[in-house]
């Protein structure tokens, strides 16, 4: 088994690194300090941290302001509030003013399990990618959500971090050279390639494992960087496999898989298929039971590719 | 300057708001010309602004939450010397600096984006927080609308700025008692405002809000308050200074046409 870790941990843990680096950097929360995890960087810099109470609009009204005054802020809170409740105050006061603040929001998707629909979001990616200039990072394990937070807080202007709940496994090695942008090849393949983000990548991982022992070879691409998207690597992906299966744990609606169709719709069009919440809302439960649940699981991607599979083989023999 | 000046430099303002609204043919003239008093008093009075160093690191700041009254922002800047006055005509106007609601990257003097009622409260909480971390004497002020008030997030913001205790910022309520559907007891009660902030953990002073003099003590006696955020809050007249704006929703957001324009800037012209 390997060793799991939450996303979320690992924003608290670099939080602390972060602090020291970064005499500037402010951390804000809206009492989720003890979920979003960062109350460690409040225990270790109780005069740079800032509980602004359950408040969420004020919450990133306030980190713009600080921002504009010369700080970075972290503003932390459940992916839902952050990016549902206060989407406008993000767009205006953050976006449009290009404000360095960095949204690390956790508690994203299906995993977030027992708090039920109105605690799992599936819009998020969706709506932090819709506002100019927002980057929007996606981290699928512990370490690449490390070392992804820390080029985030590296640069000037506002930026989203999806995180999650729930401990995942660690898909890399400390020593991996994860770059902001950059989508990661973690697999090659001839036959389709899986396109990937969050703790979908590891899923996407499995199901290729799977895949392969049947013969069918898959390309599998972590795309942490939902925005700006690395275009060449879709693009790549699309003409050396012809068929691309998306992984997300978000609506298929505008997330992940919007993006990529956006991409190859209009640069080099193949087959398609969207494996992540369908257009429903999710519901109480354990995580890994919810993932079988809303067809979120490597069991879910191997179908999708066989489905595409069958399409391209058709497509190539008329 | 003293208060007579300071009058004029109002009506001089105010002129630039009719000038400037006239030749974009939209905008906010009501709640320019109600706050045009207060920007006076701040910008040539009470706050430590330069043009000549807009980005000084301990300069005070001016938040105008009601971001539709940009003209009121554009005109008082325009005076103190940012930029030409005639600039300001351009309102407006595509591929245009003086965007309908205020834009910080592209207007100089401009602190905060704002137009979306109710946030410009939480960015000068939040710059009020960065300058007691920097220990920066620079103060902060942000001007709400009566009907802005009506916004959840300014009460968030409130409770905020209590919390942290930031004696170093100051709201003012530009409470002239109308908004665009009409007055605001029809459309939602707001009052009692002082109560209100109060409640919330403010230190409250009421004013007039054409009185220069009563402004200026205001601000005074904000500025010496330690412990508490400071709420102003100014009794104005919606349209002051213009008979025909005055006291109606009817010039929230219209445009006076040629001979309105003539007329409003006659008797504004008047008043110097």
């Amino acid at each position: 088994m390997a060793e799991k870790m939450a996303t979320r941990d690992a924003y608290g843990k670099i939080l602390i690194k972060l602090g020291e680096k970064y005499e500037n950097l402010v951390v804000m929360d809206a009492d989720l300090s003890g979920s979003t995890k960062s109350a460690a960087f409040g225990k270790e810099y109780p005069e740079r941290f800032f509980n602004m109470g359950i408040a969420e609009q004020n919450l990133y009204g306030t980190a713009a302001g600080l921002a504009i005054s010369g700080k970075i802020v972290c503003a932390s809170t459940f992916a839902m509030f952050a990016t549902g409740r206060a989407f406008e105050i993000i767009r205006n006061s953050i976006g449009y003013t290009r404000a360095n603040v960095k949204i690390c929001a956790s508690h994203a998707g299906i995993t977030t399990g027992e708090d039920g629909a109105s605690h799992q979001t599936f819009e998020d990616i969706a709506l932090m990618r819709t506002i100019p200039g927002m980057t929007v990072v996606n981290p699928a394990d512990g370490v690449s959500a490390m070392k992804l937070i820390e080029q985030a807080v590296a640069f000037k202007g506002p930026c989203y971090v999806r995180l999650g709940r729930a401990a995942v496994p660690l898909i890399y090695a400390e020593s991996v050279d994860i770059k902001l942008g950059k989508a990661n090849r973690l697999r090659e393949g001839k036959d389709v390639a899986i396109i990937a983000t969050g703790i979908m990548v590891n899923e996407a991982l499995a199901a290729a494992q799977e895949l392969s022992e049947e013969g069918i070879e898959a390309t599998v691409i972590d795309m942490h960087t939902i925005k700006p998207m690395d275009k060449d690597a879709v693009i790549e992906a699309a003409k050396e496999t012809g068929a691309i299966v998306t992984a997300e744990e978000h609506s298929i609606i505008g997330g992940l898989g919007g993006a990529v169709a956006e991409v190859l719709s209009q640069n080099h069009p193949v087959k398609m298929k969207m494996v992540g919440q369908m257009d429903t809302y999710g519901e109480s439960g354990k995580p890994e039971e919810l993932k079988v649940k809303y067809g979120m699981t490597s069991a879910n991607i191997v179908k999708a590719v066989k489905n595409i599979k069958a399409i391209k083989a058709v497509k190539s023999s008329i | 300057m003293d208060c007579k000046e300071l009058q004029k430099t109002a009506a001089q303002i105010r002129m630039t708001i009719i000038k400037a609204v006239s030749a974009a043919g939209s905008g906010h003239p009501g709640g320019s010309l109600s706050a045009a008093d207060i920007l006076t008093t701040l910008y040539f009075r009470v706050m430590d602004v330069d043009p000549k160093y807009p980005q000084k690191p301990d300069r005070d700041k001016f938040i105008l939450s009601k971001g539709h009254a940009a003209p009121v922002l554009y005109a008082t800047l325009a005076e103190k010397g940012f930029f030409p006055k005639e600039d300001v005509l351009t309102l407006r106007k595509i591929n245009g600096k003086f965007q309908g609601h205020p834009d910080m990257n592209k207007v100089i003097g401009v602190e905060m984006s704002t137009g979306s009622l109710g946030q410009g409260l939480s960015a000068a909480v939040g710059m009020a927080m960065a300058n007691k971390i920097d220990r920066n004497p620079g103060r902060i002020y942000a001007l709400m609308g009566d009907g802005e008030i009506q916004e959840g997030m300014i009460w968030e913001a409130a409770m905020s700025a209590s919390h942290y205790k930031l004696d170093n910022l100051t709201g003012i309520v530009d409470w002239n008692g109308i908004q665009i559907d009409g007055r605001n007891d029809e459309i939602m009660t707001v009052t009692p405002v002082a109560d209100k902030f109060k409640a919330f953990g403010w230190n409250v002073i009421n004013a007039d809000g054409h009185d220069i003099k009563e402004l200026i003590d205001a601000f005074e006696k904000a500025k010496g308050f330690k412990g508490k955020p400071t709420v102003i809050v100014a009794k104005t007249v919606k349209g002051k200074g213009v008979s025909f704006m005055e006291n109606t929703n009817a010039w929230h957001g219209k445009a006076p046409d040629e001979d309105q324009t003539k007329r409003a800037l006659e008797e504004l012209g008047g008043a110097l």
